[in-house]
């Protein structure tokens, strides 16, 4: 295990190291010069140059990207070319909200789709089978910012039981937060949770076809013991790494429901990061959203050999 | 039950490309025209879908967004196939040397990057449009394709027509050509409607947000986020489109479904 977990922490580091180079580099072939951008078109040459030294922009590329990375490992993303505040408190004021959003998407969507997995697996073939995986296929298709615009329209203007948009703040108590986070997280949980439900179905499904779901049959039990006792428990190494997935999606997906509900996080900063040009943000959270994506994924990975010791040796 | 799904999947998925050819010839009414005394009316014998807040004709509009949607989705499954299919067939031709490790590794980091956050970094730098969106879309599906190749290829390598293959002299790349191609084609073609239907709502998603088709070209995502200030007194706007978009990816996913069913020699045996 111990050996298995080290060579995936080697590759962690590998692609976290490509993964910053590639960003780095991307941001470096924008057209346009950040100083002149902050500073107008009017703005003196060596005023335009006594910014380009604050910035570090005067540096080589390798001292740059080295600086940026070293800066990222302390906690320091740099400043704000639009704002000139450090981006690093920007990005962690925003993710008070994409954050928990995503959690509680991952929650929700987890709430639905285990007991209908469950439920359509256990009633193969059955009514109830054949509605749980329509409703699954219906969800799968359907945009989740079509399904948050939906939402708004009959929880927010017409039962006006939620605020159309907005975030009040953590300060405003739980429930508030909470509550303004409730629709965008029914609307980004959606697809996942049919998802899901699908690959709980299919994976209870393959289990309750193993030899050893047929003796606790033969032992006497009956097929509902036998998927609670035993096929649940094995069924669920799948839906766990898938899970694990989803959260990284989650934390993607928020950048678009978030736009829906005006939601002050994440997505919102980099579009406006976008449309201000100011890239250090859009590089420092591109950054930020492929770190967790990747240590999701190598956690996701680690848990996996843990549960199941084949995966160890087969490395 | 299974050909049901092939039947009605083919049906929608028919619908809307037709749609989209069709609108090349003929719309009802020209899709950048205002005609604002007419504007936000709801389905009627002269608007079959109502008008938008300019009077545009949405029935028009959704048949020349079927054309970006179908166009986007399409080429960007085209980049992951003729970008990840060889990938794929080479990684399983030289499983576990370096290429295979290269290879995969460089799908791992792909997949760092969702397609949205490709789509951010590349519209941060070249500005947004749907040229971006396929690139964006495409990245993405390279290395579904390459895993998928890889993994349906690899076991092929085992089997006694390769090994015959090999006795009679032929390389690596011939073998993956000629045999093993074929072999994986069906897997690939179901795998196609995956990623074409999620292409769509890839593609819907980014134009939301202004990162994909930009003005005149419509498109069913900004049609969307053009509704949402709307949709409290114009609920037409964003039903409409959205319905479109549901209907296609249900459509394909249903195709998707229906054609595994057909093409997996596994399921038809167990059918029998």
């Amino acid at each position: 295990m111990l050996r298995y977990s080290l060579k995936r922490l080697l590759s962690l580091v590998i692609s976290l190291i490509i993964a910053s180079l590639v960003i780095f580099l991307v941001i470096e072939v924008a057209p346009g010069d950040p100083a002149s951008f902050m500073l107008g078109i009017n703005a003196q040459e060596d005023t335009l140059n006594a910014l380009r030294e604050e910035l570090g922009l005067n540096q080589s590329k390798l001292e740059r990207y080295l600086s940026w990375t070293s800066g990222m490992l302390q906690g320091d993303f740099g400043t704000s070319y639009t704002y000139r505040t450090p981006v690093a408190q920007m990005v962690a004021d925003r993710l008070w909200v994409s954050l928990p959003l995503a959690l509680y998407a991952l929650a929700l969507s987890t709430m639905i789709a285990f007991p209908a997995g469950i439920y359509a697996a256990s009633r193969r073939g059955a009514p109830g089978d054949v509605a749980v995986m329509g409703a699954t296929q219906l969800g799968v298709a359907i945009p989740n910012f079509w399904f948050a615009m939906m939402l708004v329209l009959i929880f927010a203007i017409n039962l006006r039981w939620f605020s159309a948009g907005g975030f009040p703040g953590w300060d405003e108590g739980l429930f508030a937060g909470l509550k303004a986070l409730t629709l965008p997280a029914i609307a980004l949980a959606l697809p996942q949770a049919a998802i899901l439900a699908r690959v709980m179905r299919s994976s209870l499904l393959d289990i309750l076809n193993e030899d050893f779901i047929r003796t606790a049959r033969a032992k006497g039990l009956s097929r509902r013991q036998a998927l609670w006792r035993h096929a649940l428990r094995n069924a669920l190494i799948p839906v766990l790494t898938i899970i694990g997935l989803q959260f990284s999606f989650l934390l993607a997906g928020s950048i678009i429901i978030e736009q829906v509900f005006y939601l002050p996080g994440l997505g919102r900063l980099v579009f406006q990061s976008i449309s201000q040009r100011d890239l250090i943000v859009v590089e420092s959270v591109v950054m930020l959203l492929v770190f967790a994506v990747i240590m999701v994924n190598f956690i996701v990975d680690l848990a996996y050999a843990f549960v199941d010791p084949r995966l160890r040796s087969r490395t | 039950m299974k050909s049901r799904n092939l039947i009605i999947g083919g049906a929608l998925s028919a619908l809307f490309v037709a749609a989209a050819l069709i609108s090349f010839a003929w719309t009802p009414f020209d899709v950048t025209q205002m005609n604002i005394p007419a504007k936000l009316q709801t389905p009627n014998s002269t608007h079959w879908l109502g008008t938008d807040h300019f009077g545009r004709d949405i029935f028009s509009m959704i048949m020349v967004g079927a054309r970006t949607s179908i166009a986007v989705a399409l080429v960007a499954v085209g980049i992951g196939m003729g970008v990840g299919v060889p990938l794929g067939l080479a990684a399983a031709a030289r499983q576990g040397s370096l290429l295979d490790e290269v290879i995969m590794r460089g799908n791992d980091l792909v997949f760092a990057f969702p397609s949205l956050v490709i789509a951010i970094l590349i519209t941060a730098v070249f500005g947004p449009g749907a040229v971006n969106a396929i690139i964006a879309i495409g990245i993405f599906n390279i290395p579904v394709f390459a895993r998928l190749t890889r993994g349906a290829a690899l076991p092929l390598w085992q089997r006694e027509f390769i090994m015959a293959a090999r006795v009679a002299g032929k390389g690596a790349s011939r073998i993956s050509l000629e045999h093993i191609l074929p072999n994986v084609t069906n897997l690939l073609i179901v795998q196609v409607t995956i990623q074409f239907s999620l292409g769509i709502l890839a593609e819907a998603g980014l134009s939301y947000v202004g990162l994909g088709a930009q003005p005149p070209l419509p498109s069913w995502g900004r049609m969307l986020a053009d509704a949402q200030t709307m949709v409290s007194f114009a609920p037409h706007l964003a039903l409409i489109p959205g319905g479109a978009i549901i209907l296609t990816v249900l459509g394909l996913n249903l195709m998707g479904d229906g054609l595994r069913d057909l093409l997996d020699p596994r399921i038809r045996v167990e059918r029998t």
